[in-house]
């Protein structure tokens, strides 16, 4: 037992929690972004356990780009049946409609970035002064620099250069009128530590996340899903295999992996052996060097 | 690749060190992160690929292992590092979590942020130059912080013909610097960065070199006496209570435990009020425990409804924490705008917020001297001083040398809101 709860997930557990106790003292109004993925799920649990037997303190918002994958919606809504929790939609859609965001066009066309428009959208529409997001410092470089309170001027901008000092376990979440923070209780786990926490805790995952049929095709090198709505090249085709999810996000830039893993145990023997980064496999961060930098100075997640 | 199996208990059982990594580009630092993370095959083959195409780009001639970790368009475009940045690997052993800070004096903030959280500090030196100020800043920085362990890193062995003589030089001429300084674990380690000496396989140009290799270091040190282990301390965070049928009358109090251990039974007195009372239960969610150790988020119940809010502290009969409002603190200044002797600052520290004034400036640190300046007593960004506060209302705390979580504060701006200080009490 003393063995136990001294292990390094026990460690990064206590200090998730930490983070999320410190939100709910210090901020009115929190909203916990959930996406359905791994992570959000993992902060889900984090999130009980850290005020059980107290509902959780926060609104789940979701970000909804219209192009999800039919489990993740039936995931949320049985999670937020089962918490009595609130939850409140953002929809990508809308602001298209309204003319706030512009859908591009082209073969690599995809919502990921429009996403923004709608979470400070959403930020403002229901005056969240705090929103927790899964982001880890291992997914990429520019999230390596990310503080766990990170602090966004009025326009939801992040500046890099000029980030607050964190020490200790000392947050400082004091903000003007019309700012607001992210919080990331994740920022210290990797994959690995994600993975091994879900086996530990028993946490029920969705089935994307393990290997299924699935239409698809590969482009650039990665395997994306088929769907209706996807345009493809002349010299592409779809085929269908058995694959799984490394991340899930939007549809149209969530990469597959060839896969027969169909248990956790399965799951991290092949992230183990594996020679990708979980975002490899996402579209969206090939686009530059920077790609992740700037949309996170622009207000994404 | 590790043929271990990572669901094995083992693997979920593994212990967490947290270092930091000082000293400039020039001494190799991010080529000493890239080649652990390299030869430990903690790096996987699509950061190889774009690191590959960016030193190509970039007309370098080897691959830049400084790329994987310098992250921010400005980094990569000047080729310093500006931000602490967090990495992350892990060997059949342990988990660890990197801190990397920049060595430039303009950042000692970052370095202060960056060990404030660590078990550990690797502190480089180029063999070529020797121990020079930035040396004797950082291991101050280590020293002032109390990082438990030092291990001084002498670089670019390689230029040097790997010569025991110049190795010896170093170590000795950092141990003569470095008498005024406390490190409870210090160590030397010949190395090349650079071509894999001593990093992570035991080097074959230096044979007269026996001791372990860095990743070993790393591998074995002991850090299971880094926490404070004696003094019960819990920093109220959260008032758990639901409203609900089923736990009517729930009240937890929820917390980090800061320091020392608490056990259901045991009798406590809670800060400020110096109310006493008894564990009733401590509660992990839907289960209770029967103790909670240093750095364990649990809930802790009481027998009597006494009342204790955010800020307040729950410590143990026979063994309390001082508590005062004038307080003598050494702190590390962050902010352009400079210390200003009349001003006044909110305080935060553990989980209680306070306001303070400043009482007196004793002196200011020179840092490449290890001198106490009191002729000139501003203390701006980066600099180091030894202060008095009077704070609005009692802290309950402990000397920083004693507890690194109890003993620590920050200072906020009162109009900016900006964290301007690192305060650590003495």
């Amino acid at each position: 037992m003393t063995a136990y709860r001294i292990n390094h997930l026990s460690e990064l557990e206590n200090e998730s929690i930490y983070v999320m106790r410190e939100v709910a003292a210090q901020f009115e109004n929190p909203a916990l972004l959930f996406s359905g993925g791994k992570d959000s799920i993992v902060m889900v649990h984090l999130a009980r356990k850290a005020f059980w037997p107290q509902k959780l303190p926060f609104t789940l918002a979701h970000i909804d780009t219209g192009h999800n994958f039919e489990e993740t919606l039936v995931y949320r809504d049985k999670l937020v049946e089962e918490l009595g929790a609130r939850l409140v939609v953002g929809s990508v859609q809308s602001s298209i409609d309204e003319g706030r965001a512009t859908e591009e066009s082209g073969f690599n066309a995809s919502r990921n970035v429009l996403q923004t428009v709608t979470l400070l959208d959403t930020i403002e529409k229901y005056k969240f002064d705090v929103a927790i997001g899964g982001g880890r410092r291992d997914e990429e470089k520019a999230r390596a620099k990310e503080r766990f309170f990170s602090h966004r001027d009025e326009f939801g901008q992040w500046d890099p250069k000029n980030q607050r000092p964190e020490l200790w376990n000392i947050f400082n979440g004091k903000k003007r009128v019309g700012e607001h923070f992210r919080v990331f209780p994740l920022s210290n786990w990797t994959e690995m530590d994600v993975w091994q926490y879900i086996l530990q805790e028993n946490i029920e995952m969705p089935s994307l996340y393990f290997t299924h049929r699935r239409k698809a095709f590969l482009r650039d090198g990665v395997w994306l899903a088929w769907a209706p709505f996807m345009k493809l090249k002349p010299s592409e085709t779809v085929i269908e295999d058995d694959f799984r999810c490394r991340t899930i996000g939007d549809i149209t830039c969530t990469g597959l992996s060839p896969s027969k893993a169909d248990s956790l145990v399965d799951i991290i023997r092949e992230i183990a052996a594996t020679r990708v980064t979980e975002r490899g496999g996402r579209s969206d961060d090939r686009r530059s060097e920077a790609a992740m930098e700037d949309r996170k100075r622009e207000g994404y997640f | 690749m590790f043929e271990t199996d990572f669901s094995s208990e083992a693997y979920l059982n593994m212990q967490l060190l947290r270092f930091t990594t000082a000293g400039s580009v020039d001494d190799g630092k991010s080529t000493l992160i890239g080649r652990l993370l390299y030869d430990s095959k903690s790096i996987f083959e699509d950061q190889l690929e774009a690191v590959e195409r960016d030193s190509i780009r970039r007309g370098n001639e080897q691959i830049n292992l400084a790329l994987l970790t310098d992250g921010l368009r400005a980094e990569r475009e000047q080729g310093i590092t500006i931000d602490v940045a967090y990495r992350y690997f892990a060997t059949p052993l342990r988990k660890f979590i990197i801190a990397d800070t920049p060595g430039h004096i303009q950042y000692t903030r970052n370095m202060v942020t960056g060990a404030s959280t660590s078990n550990l500090a690797l502190v480089l030196i180029d063999a070529r130059n020797g121990v020079y100020e930035q040396t004797i800043r950082h291991s101050y920085i280590a020293h002032l912080l109390q990082i438990p362990h030092l291990i001084i890193c002498v670089n670019k062995m390689d230029l040097m013909e790997y010569s025991e003589e110049t190795f010896n030089k170093i170590r000795e001429d950092f141990l003569a610097m470095s008498a005024k300084l406390s490190i409870p674990d210090l160590r030397f380690l010949p190395i090349s960065a650079l071509n894999g000496d001593n990093v992570v396989h035991p080097s074959e140009n230096m044979p007269w070199y026996t001791g372990p290799t860095l990743l070993h270091l790393l591998e074995t040190i002991d850090i299971t006496s880094d926490l404070n282990r004696i003094d019960p301390r819990f920093p109220v965070q959260y008032v758990i209570r639901p409203i609900s049928d089923e736990f009517h009358d729930y009240r937890g109090y929820a917390g980090r435990v800061a320091g020392g251990s608490f056990a259901k039974g045991d009798h406590i007195i809670a800060l400020p009020g110096m109310k006493e009372s008894t564990i009733e239960s401590i509660d992990l969610f839907e289960t209770s425990v029967p103790q909670a150790l240093t750095s364990e988020s649990v809930t802790i119940r009481l027998t009597d409804d006494i009342d204790i809010s955010r800020g307040d502290m729950i410590v143990k009969k026979g063994n309390l924490p001082s508590v005062n409002q004038e307080i003598d603190i050494m702190i590390c200044w962050f902010n352009e705008k400079p210390l200003n002797p009349a001003g006044k600052y909110i305080i935060r520290h553990t989980s209680r917020e306070a306001r303070c004034l400043i009482r007196e400036i004793d002196f200011k640190m020179d840092i490449n001297t290890l001198e106490h300046n009191r002729k000139d007593l501003t203390i701006g960004m980066n600099d180091i001083g030894k202060i008095r506060i009077k704070t609005t209302q009692p802290l309950f705390f402990d000397s920083y040398f004693k507890n690194r979580i109890t003993g620590s504060l920050v200072l906020v701006d009162e109009g900016t809101f900006e964290t301007v200080a690192a305060g650590m009490i003495i």
